[in-house]
């Protein structure tokens, strides 16, 4: 009973992950209509700046973690700029293969500038606890109310400012939103931003208990396409039930598989909905 | 209809010719390997070509399908069947593989397609490094044979021990995939391609069966990956996960990309450019994905149709400049 | 020829099309005109299978292709073009109608492949109908040009032409006329004219009230998605019910 109710604490902090990061991409695919490859790979930037920030230069984790996430916010909102705007008007296939682009150049870049081995951000809080019988470290407790608080946070946003309301209207209906008079650049651009930066924050959440290495965004990413596409883009519920799902489902079944074959199931699972319903479980929307 | 100007099919023979000739002025068995290697990029590219350039399905699979031929005809060789029976059953299992992930998937449009074929080449590449009986897990297979002589009457036999041989094989490939390509892409049913890529609504609209175009070509272009792989696997004599990896994938699209989408030179131009650029940057070690991935961004941006694309109009140009002046020097001498 | 019965279509709540039924009749050009949103548009995606009706049935020569996929409806013998002007930008005038044809033809993988014998007669045979088509359109000229060359009539042309190539039964024309001048509106509504006479029946939709009363045998008058109206140009013009509707609603001149 304790291992099962250690195995599920285990997957809702991945799933906290998984939500967060499937949540910014899930916004960036409604707003943008293309898929961004990159957006496992900003969240690995999120990552490294933290370690940049809160360690090379010294600012410790929590002042750290403020300026990587602001930091972020502004590669993603470069991002919109030089890769994605140009590329508003030409065929689709065009900003898929841009968006290719951006994931080699933000791997290679962080590669060349810390290099292949494993870096470490030390544990603010490597401190033991238990509570109903888990033991877990406050960091890892961390991860989950963090998750929930930035969720709650995001959801205010979306609900209470215009800003907010005004991307929850271009996720939704592009088109009809550019008729009301909107400022889609403007959107995609701040968009970017928030993807970006709640990337950055999952990063910086979960790297101090996890290696952080330049090839960690991609599997992630990829998980993330999984949640939004099951869970229909631009839907932010979808991405918040499909990453704490995809998160319990893979530590629960963790014990069952190989370790190895874990993300095979999670790709082929994918691969397997599409084929019986090609717009996704919750999707509607073709792109 | 669908000629080529004089021109340029004399530059195509130069090259043909320089080709041919290779052997007796690269006597350096590096610098060969790396131009044999680029013929064999240069095929399965060509084929990524096909789905992403001509049909404008973005396939992020390729290298898996690749790596599919790669090990068929590893593991089938190894296993006793011959080379020349191998190679087509590998690039046949690759093309029935891509049949069944297209059928599901090529119904739906854009992004999901792309995201699918992702997923499946990062599958296909867990399954190749793990899969230890099949495999050899991240070992892979050392020790695959050469392909079997082919007899000749009154001649002997052709053997294929040398790597000039095998560099003449790959290269009776390339020209043959190439053929195929040219046929298929310069005519009526090569249009259907570039109309579903252009259009799709329209040309449902005048009786194309999208669908079906769609799977057609992810077939034929996944076919002539394991086509590439199956080569590629008899010439390095070992194959390993890295010969299905998604990086390869990436690496041809690069090829396709900055070579030139959408033109048959393009990925040809891409495959042998781009390797050989890499050997000169050695020194830049990391540096080099840096490098081409910033560069894919703005070859997609300001150049779509790549380095064969940008000569072309401006070949083009040239002309018109050529034409302008011809009417104006008439104007003047009556 | 072409028979739509009680087709009713629905979009979440909201009906487009209700329980709509009308002929088009062999030789005949028929026009469909309606108030903006009164559902034309959906009735011609209804026909081609871009759409699926929620009930009803439509049939071809008394073939039922209710629910076929759009390709298939067009090799029925259906052809159509859109309300936005339509083509394949990336290419060559000439292509755009060869593409048209394919579907008539055997141009197929193997057959292309291969070079067969019955590939040869049917590129060329392709060629030949699309050069015969560009000639009725006035476009013989330009074939060898990228459609963004062409100016926006020639562009609406070549739409037209894309659908009239393959020789259908049944041209549907969505707005031929739309955004073009009056004198390239009547070079139009002459081209529409001479398709008939070449013996493809002809169903329009068309804002253009004074270029529909010059061209049309018939008229069909949605209002919300229902026929309000069907007869003789003169015969609509004088009904009581269509006088409403587009006082109601907008005027069209």
């Amino acid at each position: 009973m304790d291992l099962f109710l250690q195995q599920v604490f285990n997957g809702i902090m991945f799933g906290s992950t998984y939500a967060i990061v499937a949540l910014g991409l899930t916004l960036v695919m409604g707003i943008l209509n293309i898929p961004n490859f990159a957006h496992g790979h900003l969240y690995m930037l999120g990552g490294y700046l933290l370690f940049f920030f809160g360690s090379t230069i010294g600012l410790g984790y929590w002042f750290g973690l403020i300026v990587s996430v602001a930091a972020m916010g502004v590669v993603g909102v470069l991002m919109e700029r030089i890769v994605y705007r140009p590329l508003n008007d030409q065929p689709h296939i065009n900003a898929f293969i841009a968006a290719v682009g951006s994931l080699l150049f933000l791997e290679s870049f962080a590669l060349v500038v810390w290099g292949s081995q494993g870096l470490r951000i030390p544990n603010p809080y490597p401190q033991m606890i238990e509570i109903m019988g888990i033991t877990t470290s406050i960091q890892r407790l961390l991860v989950i109310i963090g998750a929930v608080l930035l969720i709650a946070g995001l959801h205010l946003f979306m609900k209470k400012t215009i800003l907010g309301a005004t991307i929850e209207a271009v996720a939704q209906n592009r088109e009809g939103a550019m008729l009301t008079g909107i400022n889609v650049n403007r959107v995609s651009a701040m968009t970017f931003a928030i993807s970006a930066g709640t990337a950055a924050v999952a990063a910086s959440l979960l790297s101090p208990i996890f290696m952080l290495s330049p090839s960690m965004g991609a599997i992630l990413g990829m998980k993330a396409f999984v949640i939004v596409i099951l869970g229909g883009m631009g839907s932010i519920p979808g991405a918040i039930f499909g990453g704490y799902l995809l998160g319990l489902i893979e530590a629960l079944g963790g014990g069952y598989l190989s370790a190895a074959y874990k993300d095979v199931f999670a790709f082929g699972a994918l691969i397997l909905i599409l084929s019986i319903k090609p717009t996704g479980l919750f999707g509607q929307k073709e792109v | 209809m669908f000629t080529k100007p004089i021109h340029t099919k004399l530059l195509y023979l130069a090259i043909l010719a320089a080709a041919l000739l290779l052997p007796w002025y690269v006597p350096d068995a590096y610098i060969f390997q790396i131009v044999t290697m680029s013929i064999l990029y240069a095929v399965a590219a060509s084929g990524m070509n096909l789905i992403l350039g001509f049909t404008g399905q973005v396939t992020l699979a390729h290298g898996a399908f690749f790596g599919m031929g790669a090990y068929g005809v590893a593991i089938m060789t190894k296993a006793g069947i011959i080379f020349w029976l191998a190679l087509p059953v590998s690039a046949l299992i690759a093309a029935f593989i891509g049949l069944l992930i297209g059928l599901p998937t090529l119904r739906t449009r854009g992004a999901y397609f792309a995201i699918v074929t992702l997923c499946f080449g990062v599958i296909v590449w867990i399954v190749s490094g793990n899969w230890v009986e099949l495999t050899g897990g991240h070992n892979g297979i050392f020790g695959i044979p050469r392909p079997s002589p082919i007899p000749v009457p009154f001649f002997g036999q052709i053997e294929f021990f040398s790597q000039t041989s095998m560099y003449y094989l790959s290269l009776a490939v390339l020209l043959l995939v190439l053929f195929a390509l040219y046929r298929l892409v310069y005519s009526v049913f090569g249009l259907t391609f570039m109309a579903v890529r252009n259009n799709e609504p329209l040309a449902d609209s005048v009786g194309i069966n999208t669908y079906a175009t769609k799977l057609i070509s992810f077939v034929a272009g996944n076919f002539i990956a394991g086509l590439a792989g199956g080569m590629y696997a008899a010439i390095m004599g070992a194959v390993s996960p890295s010969a299905a990896g998604y990086m390869l994938t990436f690496n041809f699209l690069i090829f396709v990309i900055l070579g030139g989408m959408a033109t048959l030179p393009g990925p040809v131009v891409g495959a042998f450019a781009i390797p050989v650029l890499m050997e000169f940057m050695q020194f830049l070690d990391d540096y080099r994905m840096l490098i081409f991935g910033a560069l894919l961004i703005v070859v997609i941006i300001y150049f779509p149709m790549g380095l064969v694309g940008g000569l072309r109009r401006l070949n083009q140009k040239v002309a018109a400049r050529r034409q302008q002046k011809v009417s104006e020097s008439g104007h003047a001498s009556r | 020829m072409l028979r739509v019965e009680s087709v009713t279509k629905r979009f979440q709540g909201l009906v487009a099309v209700q329980d709509l039924s009308f002929e088009i009749i062999k030789g005949e050009i028929l026009a469909i005109i309606g108030p903006n949103g009164a559902g034309k548009s959906t009735v011609f995606n209804l026909i081609t299978g871009t759409l699926k009706p929620t009930s009803g049935q439509i049939f071809i020569n008394e073939l039922d292709i209710t629910g076929a996929w759009p390709h298939q409806v067009a090799s029925k013998g259906i052809s159509r073009t859109f309300q936005t002007t339509s083509l394949f930008d990336q290419l060559r005038v000439i292509d755009n109608l060869m593409i048209g044809y394919k579907w008539r033809t055997k141009l197929g993988f193997w057959n292309t492949l291969f070079h067969t014998p019955r590939w040869k007669a049917h590129q060329a045979e392709t060629y030949q109908r699309a050069m015969e088509t560009l000639k009725f359109l006035g476009l013989a000229e330009k074939h060898d040009q990228f459609v963004p060359a062409l100016s926006q009539e020639e562009q609406k042309r070549l739409a037209i032409g894309i659908a009239l190539v393959c020789k259908p039964q049944v041209l549907l024309l969505d707005e031929p006329t739309g955004g073009l001048i009056q004198e390239e509106t009547d070079r139009v509504t002459d081209l529409i004219r001479r398709v008939r006479e070449q013996g493809t029946t002809v169903c329009l939709i068309e804002h253009k009230m004074q270029m529909i009363m010059g061209v049309a045998d018939r008229i069909v008058v949605l209002n919300y998605g229902k026929k309000i109206s069907e007869g003789s140009p003169a015969e609509v013009q004088s009904d009581q019910a269509v006088i409403e509707a587009y006082l109601g609603g907008e005027v069209h001149a």
